[in-house]
């Protein structure tokens, strides 16, 4: 006992000493609080794992000094009894806005882009504002500060959220009695980040997520650079981000995706962010755990949609439906998978909803102490004040709350929210619950009373002969008033009651009737016995409450498929030993089209071809008919991207497209419907230097990771002609270099020169500046990269060539290349292959002459052509396009297929894989209804490494479990808004058609 | 063998030709010409193999079995066309063909004025003979288009040409063919530049819009039973509805907006009504058909709109609405319309790929589409009497592997199969010869 309380005085004066003494004082004499708070007999949840009943829980100056049931309380003590309450540490949203100033967009009314930063002594881009402190653009905001204290919360992490890099937050506790001198628990806690740009600034790069995430890993080898003295000029932007560096970097993904993509760039840049997600983790739950790093998780349930008029209903699609059905389960996914995570009302409308959302993440299967724990421990955890926050034990703030009972029933009352030692009442303690039915007389005449609502807010209704009469009532402390009107109403009379109320079954006091006379008169509460009309209907209102609490435990959740959409699957399709017999067989090899044979696939390659072949294991396809290919592969693609163009700068070679893979994409789908097995992604053509590309096979279903070749082939797109000189972007982008084909030519030379001085430091041994736009240049120099260059116009082409060769390379690629027929022999002579449309022309000036016998003429003059489609419509037909080669300049039908298979294999390097139908190859293949060529012919099976992602039979049954998983949503969601809960009305999701001047 | 050295010989001929920017119409028709051997797709659903097929003053005299009837050849040009396909010339409906020629040069955009209401509005006009796009049509059969002008609630008034003329007067094929309306949309986007979100929400203002129209016609019934002084443009232009000379096509798409236009048509006293677009046409299939409302369908190849519709809807529609008795016909509207339009017999090609018989689907793009236009008596099919507009492909010239056209007339004039590109395609051939 002695000890505890040398202890506890050792501790005190170590509180005492940190107080600041000095203060001034003109208002009357000095005083000095030295009281202990107490709360006694109350069942304490110190921490979500430790609970004690009938505990004590002592306080002082804002702290826990002790708490336990043997907890000695001293003599200068304020005591609170509270037995059959609870107590639970307060909720901490890490986060958060919370007092930030609004940001303002920069003043004056340009149109043109701007490309240079704006600030001076500053990083070089306007985005990245690591300098950024959420302190500088704090103001205490009482009314928020309430609202937030109403739903739990007693502190927050605030910040800027506004930029790429963001600066530091601010620890703030909800105190709303003191000054910010005790409200700030930390000045700067953790470091924000986020994909979108500053609002503050109009500078044109990054507007692609691309970009961002490309600023991202720049800013990380700025940073290093300038850590070790090689910049010798001010930034300010990059000392703080320096200085930041080793805290929490809390970063704003918003979805799943960016989670997944971000936590690559985080890996490359050796940080492990924490994500503020977008409650979506349950669908890829194995990737998201994989990233090891913690989330901040919204709790924006969606509404169900207003289905009721089946003209607009028909255009929300499965995954909106289901997204409504399976979003509350995400939380306990998230806990099942033991992946960290803190609750925040990030994206929440109304952060009272936060509550009710709550209930359902538990009603969904979270458990409770895991529910406490993402809102108390774990962001406690996550920025690093585990023994100040989160918990309620000795030396944490005092940051509770008081309730009635279990902190997540719906009927549970939370009375108090204790904000470092400062108490804040949302519901008087002592109210007495006087809600039931009471009956009293005053005079001859009986009345029916009924009080309901909520606590802070009753409800009256008053009757007397069968008749309803307009009532109001309040409750003041113990002083209740009620006011009812006459009997005969058209009087416009009132009576008034006033009483003391002391306990909660009857109340008395004085009625003040309206002739001015008073009366005595004493309310009983009674039995309900006989249900009148009006109760009947009082009992439809709980009913309706209880019934839409039961419709939402008793909604089960569809399951997730992968991608969790329309022909999602199940599981994910498994790789078969598979055996097709008497087929004809297009095998783009020197034994060219082989009829009436077998083809073996096994372990995911083409095993044997010949005919009469047997394997006791293999799944025997029926041939008879049809025609055997290689997957189609198309050179040209933005399909399964999230980003097509960075149009920032005139050359963006640190973006990667490898980096936004979106698999999500129903084109993943459609495509091998149409026979396409493999596609390159390529940047767009908003820039003379784009960005690099990603090479992927269509496994519908797959994640990101999975869908990328592996060894895949280094690529980059490059562009000439219109859109890179900005010819049709309207007349305010007339500012950015180059405006006409000869500053094209000036670009190139620029960045290889500069590219080629980079390589030559870097080999030197020298230190130098990691600059990835530079290592991705040095790259094509030394011949481990190629381009894919977007042409029209002979002369940029030809003038293209003559850089490269200056430079001692050669162009991979021309894309597009609507006049290569026009230097066809001086591609050749370079040898650089043409990935062109079948027919496209008239949509540009450029495209003037572009002619449907490119590809003939070119292939004619010996350079490897292919056909490429650059649109998602175009590209599941990209066998009828090849077929136009036959037509529009009499190409072999054997060579004009491989303008869609072994020709784009050649030109990405990937031939010794893909592209034709040879033992040892990636299996890889299309099974086609007819002549592949013919306009006639479908594919009925797609097949990659010997899974068949496409089945034209499976394919058939999709359609129909869609159409009854639909139905039986729409029904629930129409069910939701019978039962009174909310809805939202219809929109319509949109599906971007991305092309190579898509900017985004 | 016998085709390579026609076209060994046509190369030659053409080299001496390449300075002409654009193919000069061809001459009227001074001789007969008879055409045997071919298979004749006449374009009503029947083939005849082993055709003769007589062609007078421009008009088609004589289509018939080679082998069952005796033909009085003398003086007359013979085509041998043994093995190869003759088909009616294709139709493309709801085109800006010749209203535009370059997409991104606004100064050669002819296709949409300003305003809502522009009945009055003639696309004949503006109609470009000399377009290099329209050329660069007849090599795949494309020989006729309805000249389309562009937005609006009232888009104009088009007319139907044929591909091969000195100017507008000399291609029409029918003046003032009809009224374009487009139909108030069930979505409308967000006006982003006053910050609301992007996306496609209810557009609250549909009843008003079609309330709007409506008035708009009533305005016009009005006007035309009055003395019509002082002159109102657009609803003089609107007349024709009323009376039966012209026909209005709707532009629509969803299955409410189609079902309101068929309810607003027949209220308003339109005679003729032709729904085009239609994506969801199949939805309501019954009432185009109670209605007898024919359709153009949309660009069969597309995308469907949501992620959840069969992939292959937009390929397999034609066949369920013409199983059903609808008239259907195929219109190609949408990016890149002009230069794409010549793959119209690949559209009416996927049709027969997903489901209809390749002669129904070759009806898409020729007897139906003229009878939805109003043109059957003139143009379509290869019937007696109407006009000689057809071609000769080496193959089936719904399938791009086979379409091959070897000959083609227009109105008994046999026209040029060369354009800016296959003149360009033979002197960069050429070059690489040398």
């Amino acid at each position: 006992m002695t000890k505890k309380l040398i202890v506890f005085s050792c501790f005190l004066c170590s509180l005492l000493s940190l107080a600041q003494e000095h203060i001034p004082k003109n208002d009357g004499v000095k005083t000095i609080h030295s009281n202990f708070t107490a709360f006694k007999n109350a069942k304490i949840h110190i921490s979500p794992n430790q609970v004690i009943e009938n505990g004590t829980l002592l306080i002082k100056d804002g702290k826990v000094v002790s708490v336990g049931t043997a907890v000695s309380i001293p003599k200068n003590c304020l005591v609170n009894d509270l037995s059959g309450k609870s107590i639970y540490p307060s909720f901490i949203d890490i986060y958060s806005t919370f007092g930030i100033k609004k940001i303002e967009p920069p003043s004056g009314d340009s149109k043109s882009p701007q490309y240079d930063a704006s600030r001076e002594g500053f990083y070089w881009n306007d985005h990245m504002r690591a300098d950024q402190n959420a302190l500088d653009h704090f103001e205490y905001d009482d009314k928020e500060a309430e609202t937030l204290r109403k739903a739990g919360f007693g502190v927050v992490n605030t910040h800027i959220e506004d930029g790429i890099v963001r600066g530091t937050g601010t620890l703030i506790a909800l105190n709303s009695e003191d000054s910010d001198a005790k409200r700030i628990l930390s000045a700067s806690s953790a470091q924000y980040l986020g994909t979108s740009k500053s609002k503050t600034s109009r500078q044109s790069y990054p507007n692609s997520i691309m970009g961002a995430f490309a600023l991202l890993r720049q800013v990380n080898m700025d940073a290093d650079w300038y850590a070790s003295g090689n910049i010798k000029e001010k930034d300010r932007a990059l000392e703080a981000f320096i200085a930041n560096r080793n805290m929490v970097q809390i970063i704003e993904a918003g979805s799943k995706m960016n989670a997944l993509r971000l936590d690559k760039i985080g890996d490359q840049v050796n940080t492990q962010y924490v994500f503020v997600g977008g409650g979506d983790e349950y669908e890829y739950i194995k990737d998201i755990k994989a990233t090891k790093g913690s989330f901040i998780i919204p709790l924006n349930f969606p509404d169900a949609y207003d289905m009721e008029n089946p003209f607009l209903a028909s255009s929300i699609q499965l995954d909106e439906l289901r997204e409504w059905n399976q979003k509350p389960s995400n939380p306990k996914i998230l806990a099942d998978n033991n992946v960290p995570f803190a609750l925040s009302t990030y994206k929440l409308k109304d952060s009272k909803d936060f509550m009710a959302n709550l209930r359902k993440a538990i009603e969904a299967g979270l458990s409770k102490e895991k529910a406490l724990a993402a809102l108390t421990t774990v962001p406690a955890q996550i920025i690093g004040k585990s023994t100040l926050l989160g918990t309620l034990n000795t030396g944490a703030y005092a940051n509770f709350l008081v309730t009635s009972g279990d902190l997540f029933d719906k009927k549970t009352i939370i009375y108090q929210n204790w904000v470092t030692g400062i108490k804040n009442e949302l519901v008087a303690i002592d109210t007495k619950d006087i809600r039931g039915d009471y009956s009293f007389n005053l005079g001859t005449t009986a009345y029916e009373l009924t009080i309901k609502g909520e606590l802070e807010k009753l409800k009256s209704e008053v009757k007397a002969d069968n008749k309803k009469l307009g009532s109001k009532i309040s409750l003041e402390g113990d002083w209740l008033n009620l006011t009812f009107s006459t009997i005969d109403t058209t009087k416009h009379q009132f009576i008034r009651l006033v009483s003391n109320v002391d306990n909660t079954t009857s109340f008395s006091g004085k009625a003040y009737l309206p002739n001015g006379n008073q009366t005595s008169f004493i309310a009983k509460k009674t039995e309900k016995v006989n249900a009148s009309e009006d109760k009947k209907e009082d009992k439809k209102e709980e009913n309706d409450e209880d019934e839409q609490e039961a419709f939402l435990e008793a909604k089960s959740f569809y399951p997730v498929t992968f991608p969790n959409m329309a022909y999602g699957f199940k599981t994910l399709p498994q790789q078969e030993t598979l055996l097709f017999k008497n087929v004809t067989v297009w095998t783009n090899e020197k034994e060219g089209i082989i009829k009436n044979t077998d083809v073996l696939i096994k372990g995911g390659k083409i095993s044997k071809i010949g005919e009469n072949l047997n394997a006791s294991d293999a799944k025997i396809i029926d041939g008879k008919g049809k025609h055997l290919t290689s997957g189609i592969i198309d050179e040209h693609a933005h399909i399964a991207t999230a980003s097509v163009n960075e149009s920032g700068h005139n050359s963006t070679a640190e973006v990667t497209q490898e980096d936004v893979i979106d698999p999500e994409d129903i084109n993943i789908y459609r495509n091998p419907a149409g026979g396409v097995t493999s596609i390159q992604i390529l940047h767009g053509s908003a820039n003379p230097i784009g960005g690099r590309s990603a090479i992927i096979k269509l496994k519908w279903g797959e994640s990101a990771d999975h869908l990328l070749y592996k060894d895949m082939p280094k690529f980059i797109k490059f562009a000439l002609g219109e859109n890179v000189k900005q010819s049709n972007w309207g007349a305010n982008n007339t500012i950015r270099f180059p405006q006409t084909r000869m500053g094209v030519e000036q670009v190139y030379i620029d960045y290889f020169q500069r590219a080629k001085e980079y390589d030559a430091l870097k080999k030197s041994g020298k230190p130098y500046r990691k600059d990835v736009e530079m290592e991705t240049l040095a790259e094509i120099l030394n011949k481990e990269r190629f381009i894919s260059c977007h042409s029209y116009i002979q002369s940029e082409i030809n003038m293209l060539m003559k850089v490269a060769e200056q430079f001692n390379f050669n162009i991979n690629t021309f894309t597009h290349i609507l006049e290569g027929y026009k230097v066809a022999d001086k591609m050749k002579a370079h040898g650089v292959g043409g990935s062109t449309f079948s027919d496209w022309w008239a949509y540009k000036y450029e495209v003037n002459d572009a002619i449907p016998y490119n590809a003939a003429i070119m292939h004619n003059a010996g350079v490897t052509v292919a056909i490429n489609s650059d649109d998602s419509e175009m590209s599941r037909r990209l066998n009828q396009e090849a077929a136009k080669s036959v037509k529009y300049g009499n190409i072999s039908e054997e060579e004009a297929w491989k303008f869609v298979t072994l020709n784009p294999a050649k030109l990405l390097h990937i031939d010794d894989r893909v592209g034709s139908i040879k033992v040892g190859k990636d299996a890889d293949v299309v099974l086609w209804s007819d002549h592949p060529l013919s306009i006639y012919a479908k594919a009925e099976k797609t097949i990659i490494e010997g899974v068949t992602y496409f089945d034209i039979d499976r394919d058939k049954q999709l359609r129909v479990s869609i159409e009854k998983e639909k139905n039986e949503l729409t029904n629930l969601m129409l069910q939701a808004k019978n039962k009174g809960l909310k809805t939202k009305p219809i929109e319509k999701k949109e599906k971007q058609h991305f092309h190579c001047d898509t900017n985004f | 063998m016998k085709n390579l050295k026609h076209k060994i010989l046509g190369f030659a001929l053409l080299l001496s030709m390449v300075v002409f920017a654009q193919q000069t119409p061809a001459p009227k028709q001074k001789k007969d010409i008879a055409i045997f051997g071919a298979t004749a797709h006449i374009g009503d659903g029947t083939v005849i193999e082993n055709s003769c097929l007589i062609i007078k003053d421009g008009k088609i005299a004589t289509i018939a079995s080679a082998e069952q009837v005796k033909f009085n050849v003398k003086g007359m040009d013979i085509i041998t066309a043994t093995g190869q396909h003759i088909y009616p010339g294709f139709i493309a409906p709801n085109s800006t063909l010749g209203l535009v020629e370059v997409d991104a040069v606004r100064a050669s955009n002819d296709a949409d004025e300003v305003g809502a209401m522009n009945p009055h509005i003639r696309s004949l006009i503006a109609y470009n003979t000399e377009s290099k796009i329209v050329e660069s049509m007849r090599p795949n059969g494309v020989l006729m288009g309805q000249i389309t002008p562009r937005g609006g609630r009232l888009s104009g008034t088009s007319s139907i040409v044929q591909f091969d003329a000195w100017n507008w007067e000399d291609a029409v094929i029918k003046e003032d063919d009809g009224i374009h309306m487009n139909w108030p949309r069930a979505f409308t986007r967000g006006r982003w530049w006053l910050g609301e979100p992007s996306n496609l929400k209810v557009n609250k203002e549909y009843s008003k819009q079609v309330d709007n129209v409506t008035a708009y016609f009533n305005e016009s019934k009005a006007y035309q039973a009055g003395d019509k002084s002082p002159k109102h443009l657009p609803f003089e232009a609107l007349q024709g509805l009323f009376d039966g000379s012209k026909k209005l096509y709707v532009h629509v798409n969803s299955e409410k907006g189609i079902t309101d236009a068929i309810t607003f048509v027949k209220e308003n006293g339109v005679q003729h009504m032709v729904i085009v677009g239609g994506y969801e046409a199949y939805k309501v299939a019954n009432l185009l058909k109670h209605h007898n409302v024919p359709l153009l369908l949309q660009r069969v190849h597309s995308e469907p709109n949501s992620d959840d519709d069969d992939y292959d809807l937009p390929f397999k529609q034609a066949k369920q609405l013409v199983d059903l008795g609808i008239l259907v016909g195929l219109e190609n509207a949408g990016g890149m319309e002009r230069m794409n339009a010549r793959n119209l017999p690949f559209l009416a090609g996927t049709c027969a790929a997903y489901g209809l018989d390749k002669e129904q689907a070759l009806s898409l793009i020729t007897l139906n589409t003229a009878k939805i236009l109003g043109i059957e008596n003139q143009v379509g099919s290869l019937e007696v009497g109407k006009d000689a507009t057809l071609f000769i492909s080496e193959g089936d010239a719904l399938d791009m592997r086979t379409n091959k056209l070897t000959k083609a007339f227009i109105q008994g004039r046999d026209i040029s199969l060369e354009s800016h590109q296959t003149e360009l395609y033979k002197r960069y051939s050429n070059k690489y010869k040398q």
